[in-house]
């Protein structure tokens, strides 16, 4: 191993790591164009709240709770609070591929995430104070201690499960911990009515479409970094692979989403990209092109039917982060036994069983904390602040100049 | 000296103005409001969702004149603004006491005209 191929594999897990780091962005951008005007404030005080609790409790504990370099084959083992820094040539540490501080910063701003798709579900009536301790225990202990099963070499490694972005890990993760949230929360005011569902309009598409495509954007480094060193034909094949999903994913979505509804929603197509990229996720390596294309198609066909059934079944997600990371996530996850050069009924069988732990563990993580967080210092904002608007109630700001708004999404009408 | 308040379409208001700037009137106060009454808001559909809107977004005139030009005025808002569908809009006569204008201190038909 060279310097030179050294510092290139490093330099390249570096970007990608800033391009994970933008998926920040996008999310914070995408949250405030889907929530209403009076909501936009908090929403990103969250985010904003979110990356900065990711990346100092991955330092204190997440980094040695997902990579303890331990207990391989196992459930759980700790590497000690703090980053343990290697001796010896930092070459070494990898193989020559990254830095063990590169190792450190590329995972750390992959955790947040795991909250920010949870900030997303439980927008706009969610307590602030109560949704900031969750994420302080959701991204430093559930978070890592499920990554450990896979990443960090424990059992579902040593079985066979194949993860290799984090389709289970990270969205699915997000997913479970989302819907929890959601269950325990309850819906926005005036969302589910005797007459029917209400529509709450996003306040901004522009800054939801800004948000999906700066999501997009950072996919290059969330999947290109994941192969873990700068291998030219792995590098370019994910890219084409994770492109490839993310347009089948919005095609897909245009299609189902006219012949249910009837309407061309950019909404739709929108989470129909991030479907498509979050079901490539789990195999953007092992995909061809056109497997890659299958998957994200059949990812944005998902996304218009579920995000009508959790509305059916009163489960109001703002943002559509139940079905965009846990149901694409799961898709993406058993895809990966369905396409491409890991394709098998065992393999399936594998991801089945990561998929069905991961989802026990994380829901039940979730709900736990949630519910500890419901019946001490509650969850939820109360009626009178969830009309007048998450900006004045929480933040006593307004993220916008007052300006006159349509009344009937500001106030609930039954 | 009177008060007229027109509620009107918004596509209806470019019409109206210059009707208005035609017969000597080329100043008011304008106010966006919003409507609720027999026709049917805007049909919303969003993720898989859809409703009606109770609101329509209406623009109302407020104009200051005398007891003369009452009529001129009505009959140039009826007449650009009308469209023979339900949701042209309603005008209002208002009897005022007085009216000043605040740079000078000027009352009534000065402080209009």
């Amino acid at each position: 191993m060279n310097e030179a191929l050294f510092t290139t594999n490093n330099l390249w897990i570096l970007i990608a790591t800033v391009l994970v780091f933008v998926m920040h962005l996008g999310f914070a951008t995408l949250e405030a164009g889907f929530v209403r005007k009076k909501n936009v404030a908090n929403i990103l005080f969250k985010n904003v709240m979110i990356i900065a609790i990711g990346l100092i409790t991955y330092f204190i504990v997440g980094f040695n709770l997902m990579y303890p370099g331990s207990n391989a084959g196992g459930l759980f083992a700790f590497g000690g609070f703090g980053l343990t820094i290697p001796d010896g040539n930092p070459i070494d540490y990898a193989d020559g591929a990254y830095t063990y501080y590169t190792d450190f910063i590329f995972q750390a701003m992959f955790a947040a995430t795991c909250c920010t798709i949870v900030s997303g579900a439980v927008a706009e009536r969610i307590k602030l104070n109560s949704f900031l301790l969750f994420c302080v225990a959701f991204v430093s202990i559930s978070y890592p201690i499920t990554g450990f099963w896979k990443w960090g070499a424990g059992w579902m490694d040593a079985m066979g499960f194949y993860d290799f972005a984090g389709s289970t890990l990270v969205h699915a993760v997000g997913g479970w911990g989302a819907l929890a949230a959601i269950i325990l929360l309850g819906a926005r005011k005036g969302k589910y009515t005797k007459k029917g569902i209400k529509p709450i309009p996003a306040h901004s598409l522009p800054l939801a479409t800004l948000g999906v495509f700066l999501l997009w954007f950072g996919w290059f480094g969330f999947n290109g970094g994941s192969v873990l060193s700068a291998d030219p034909q792995a590098v370019s094949l994910v890219f084409v692979t994770t492109c490839l999903a993310a347009a089948a994913g919005a095609i897909g979505a245009f299609f189902t989403s006219y012949s249910l509804f009837k309407s061309h929603d950019l909404s739709m197509v929108l989470n129909g990209i991030l479907g498509g990229l979050v079901g490539i996720t789990a195999g953007a390596d092992l995909m061809s092109p056109m497997n890659a294309i299958m998957i994200g198609l059949i990812a944005g066909i998902i996304i218009p039917f579920s995000v009508a059934l959790f509305d059916k079944i009163k489960i109001d997600d703002p943002v559509g982060a139940t079905s965009v990371h846990l149901v694409c996530g799961i898709w993406g996850t058993l895809a990966v036994g369905i396409f491409g050069s890991l394709a098998g009924w065992q393999q399936l069988l594998y991801q089945l069983i990561g998929t069905v732990a991961v989802g026990a563990f994380t829901f039940s993580f979730a709900f736990g904390a949630m519910y500890l967080l419901k019946v001490t210092i509650g969850i939820r904002v109360s009626e009178e602040e969830e009309i007048r608007g998450l900006d004045i109630a929480e933040h006593n700001a307004h993220a916008y100049e007052k300006e006159v708004t349509a009344p009937q999404f500001e106030y609930a009408l039954e | 000296m009177k008060k007229i308040e027109a509620i009107v379409r918004t596509n209806k208001f470019e019409e109206i103005r210059a009707g208005l700037a035609k017969i000597g009137v080329p100043f008011f106060t304008l106010m966006e409001v919003k409507g609720y009454g027999l026709q049917k808001g805007e049909h919303i559909t969003y993720r898989g969702s859809s409703f009606d809107s109770d609101f329509i977004p209406r623009l109302q005139i407020e104009i200051f004149t005398t007891d003369e030009k009452v009529d001129k005025i009505i009959e140039t808002i009826l007449t650009y603004g009308r469209t023979g569908e339900v949701g042209d809009g309603k005008i209002v006569v208002v009897d005022i006491e007085a009216i000043y204008r605040i740079r000078t201190g000027e009352k009534n038909i000065e402080a209009v005209y």
